[in-house]
């Protein structure tokens, strides 16, 4: 293939190309890397939030690449400010049939709230999602289940708002409202179902344990933390607090080792669902040390009760209420609310928006509190 | 080039012959030996070309047996766990186990499906690592070897049995054994440091940790010094003990020139077998003392000054705010 006199003259000159050959490949490639890194830019540059004392590696590490990313959600908040109501002004439930929960707010703030529900919830279906009779003007009816399941969501909005602000404002004022978990779906993503037994195969914990589940974060850690710790109020803690105890592992009260990983299991789902590791809350060095925990950690252990009375006053009540098609897949049970259902993977919902300023009628329980806005120009 | 081959990642000698037998100076040792050795390029550049005979005995085919028992009741186990479906079985192979019993049955018999087969697995295991562990005296008696192996592969059987044997009845229930399980033995792990207050203030896997540390830290320069001799004679380590050569001289000077000690060619091997032998066996004591003598272990360490407390001005106002990490502010 190659002319003759090349062969003969290369037989006659024998060289070891291959040694200069991958000399000069690797530096050339090494000196194209450096060159890229230092004109480009580092592309998995990391920031970290210090969360306790130096020198103790107690930090929240996160790509520069997605710190810089907004949550996509917080564009699709809308403002809408409270219409201040003036004396004698209709209120909602003297004008409509059947308003059991806003009768006390202003007909205009209700139309106002109402529309911003459909918004947050259904906003293809619009009113007609709750209200069968929208198109007829019948608005009264509670025919269809999503106006019941709706109603009592609105009370249970409230309820976080004027009951729970200690985790929900815990920093400044955010508050929730359907946005906060619905982010216009009628379903809310992120809600849960229970999947134990697992393995029909086995008994006791191993019946629970050792499968890939989403329940799980994917572990092979048991699949019931979340009914056991934030539906049921099992004790959480495994730890003794003494250096020796005197105790019988076979009596059920007494954690075991199997304990732990359940609890390793809740925790996980915790830190997945913040989007943050151990020690945005803990002291690594001792888990169970209230000394030496970060103020994080109270914020969430309110939120852990919070989760326990949603679920408990609010979600699984309503199981009766569902259709079956919105009943979990295995065991028929109510969807359930945890930390992810509002999070969804960011420290604070929608990254500490405050999405309540413009809704008085679900911060409280009671007669909703308007406040002239301040005019700024 | 002289000097490449002892530069290279891999063995650059291979000595082919006559396929090595081993001595048989009663005439009746080679009974034992099954196998018809050859010869395998590839195995001969990471250790010795010959592949075979093996000496397997009565102890190695018993040990097998049990073994490969041991290992199918898990196999079956994990099977039924996924309804015998083969797709199922190796997509969720990593996170299947065959568990312990529930802690309620403490140290009965447990129910077949709580633990039962554990317990039945967990017998033949022991049962075929102790004939193992026999095998290797017994081909060590017949070599007229000393017993170093044996009792360097007890060591490693000491923490195997205080995690299964002994911890569990001193805590009585087989609940607290480890599980036959890929990541499940994993979350075991974790799970034991955390609900005995961190494990890594335990004193014992502190020094477990030191002298597996140590054992690579050790195997690395007593490798590399051999290898960096061997031009000299050094790889003749069993010659040199007694009849110090130029390589000897050379290796010793190294080290005694970077750091003023040097160990011996008979002395580094005593290091390395007491580096790696101390591994399990601290390790197994730190183990056997969790739960029955110590239960919270960062406490433990507080109580005795071995853990320090933070003077309690933690900062936080310093640290920076999330909506600053976030670029809100």
């Amino acid at each position: 293939m190659l002319p003759k006199w090349f062969n003969d003259w290369n037989n006659k000159n024998p060289v070891d190309i291959f040694g200069p050959a991958i000399l000069v490949g690797a530096l050339g490639g090494a000196v194209l890397v450096a060159a890229a890194l230092v004109s480009l830019g580092q592309p998995y540059a990391t920031d970290s939030l210090q969360t306790g004392p130096r020198g103790t590696g107690m930090s929240v590490p996160e790509f520069v690449a997605d710190l810089s990313q907004p949550d996509p959600d917080i564009a699709e908040i809308f403002e809408d400010p409270p219409i201040i109501p003036e004396e004698g002004e209709p209120l909602a439930g003297d004008v409509y049939e059947n308003v059991q929960v806003l009768g006390e707010v202003t007909e205009a703030n209700f139309l106002r709230l109402m529309s911003a529900i459909s918004l947050w919830v259904a906003p293809d279906e619009g009113c007609a999602y709750c209200h069968s009779g929208a198109d007829e003007g019948n608005y009264a009816d509670d025919d269809l289940y999503t106006k019941v399941v709706a109603r009592r969501m609105i009370q249970m909005t409230q309820a976080i708002n004027e009951t729970w602000e200690g985790h929900v404002n815990a920093n400044k004022q955010v508050g929730v409202t359907c946005f906060t978990c619905h982010r216009g779906e009628k379903v809310p993503s992120d809600i849960w179902f229970k999947i134990a037994p697992v393995n029909m195969a086995a008994e006791g914990l191993s019946a629970i344990q050792n499968r890939a589940t989403i329940r799980s974060q994917y572990t092979s850690l048991p699949v019931d933390a979340l009914e056991t710790y934030l539906l049921e109020y099992n004790v959480i803690a495994v730890h003794n607090l003494e250096s020796r105890v005197s105790e019988d592992l076979t009596d059920p009260d007494v954690p075991a080792i199997q304990d732990a990983e359940r609890t390793y299991a809740l925790m996980n789902y915790v830190s997945n669902s913040l989007g943050v590791n151990c020690v945005f809350c803990h002291n690594s060095r001792a888990f169970y040390d209230g000394g030496q925990v970060t103020p994080q950690w109270a914020t969430a252990s309110l939120g852990i009760a919070m989760v326990q009375d949603l679920n408990n006053t609010y979600l699984v009540p309503l199981r009766d209420t569902y259709p079956p098609e919105r009943l979990g897949p295995i065991h028929a049970d109510a969807p359930k609310a945890a930390c992810k259902t509002c999070h969804k993977g960011y420290q604070q919902p929608l990254q500490g928006t405050n999405v309540i300023g413009d809704w008085p009628e679900l911060q409280t329980t009671g007669t909703p509190v308007y406040e002239e806005a301040v005019v700024t120009d | 080039m002289f000097s490449v081959e002892y530069q290279n990642i891999f063995t650059q000698v291979q000595v082919r012959g006559e396929p090595e037998w081993g001595t048989d100076d009663t005439g009746t040792l080679t009974e034992d030996r099954a196998g018809t050795p050859g010869f395998s390029n590839l195995l001969g550049w990471l250790g010795n070309a010959q592949l075979g005979p093996i000496n397997l005995g009565m102890a190695g085919v018993v040990s097998l047996a049990s073994g490969l028992l041991w290992l199918n009741i898990i196999g079956f186990n994990m099977l039924a766990q996924v309804d015998w479906s083969i797709s199922e079985f190796l997509r969720q192979l990593f996170w299947l186990s065959l568990d312990p019993p529930s802690p309620e049955y403490g140290l009965s018999i447990p129910p077949l499906q709580d633990g039962g087969w554990y317990i039945i697995a967990s017998f033949f295991l022991l049962f075929s690592v102790m004939a193992w562990w026999y095998r290797s005296w017994q081909l060590a008696a017949e070599q007229k070897m000393g017993k170093h192996i044996f009792w360097a592969f007890g060591a490693a059987i000491w923490l195997f049995l205080v995690l299964g044997l002994f911890r569990p009845i001193l805590m009585g229930t087989w609940s607290e054994a480890v599980p036959y399980g890929i990541f499940p033995h994993l979350d075991w792990t974790t799970a034991f440091s955390i609900r005995y207050g961190n494990l890594y203030y335990n004193p014992f896997h502190c020094l477990s940790i030191v002298f597996l540390y140590g054992s690579v830290l050790l195997f690395a320069m007593h490798g590399a010094t051999i290898l960096a001799v061997t031009r000299y004679g050094g790889d003749r380590e069993l010659e040199q003990i007694v009849d110090r050569g130029t390589a000897t001289e050379r290796a010793a000077l190294f080290w005694r020139w970077t750091m003023g000690f040097n160990a011996t060619m008979e002395g580094i091997h005593r290091w390395a077998w007491w580096f790696a032998v101390l591994t399990p066996i601290t390790g197994g004591i730190g183990i056997l003392l969790t739960g029955t003598v110590v239960d919270n272990w960062f406490i433990w360490a507080q109580e005795h000054h071995f853990a320090p407390m933070y003077d309690g001005s933690y900062g936080y106002e310093a640290f920076g705010t999330y909506e600053a990490f976030i670029g809100q502010e």
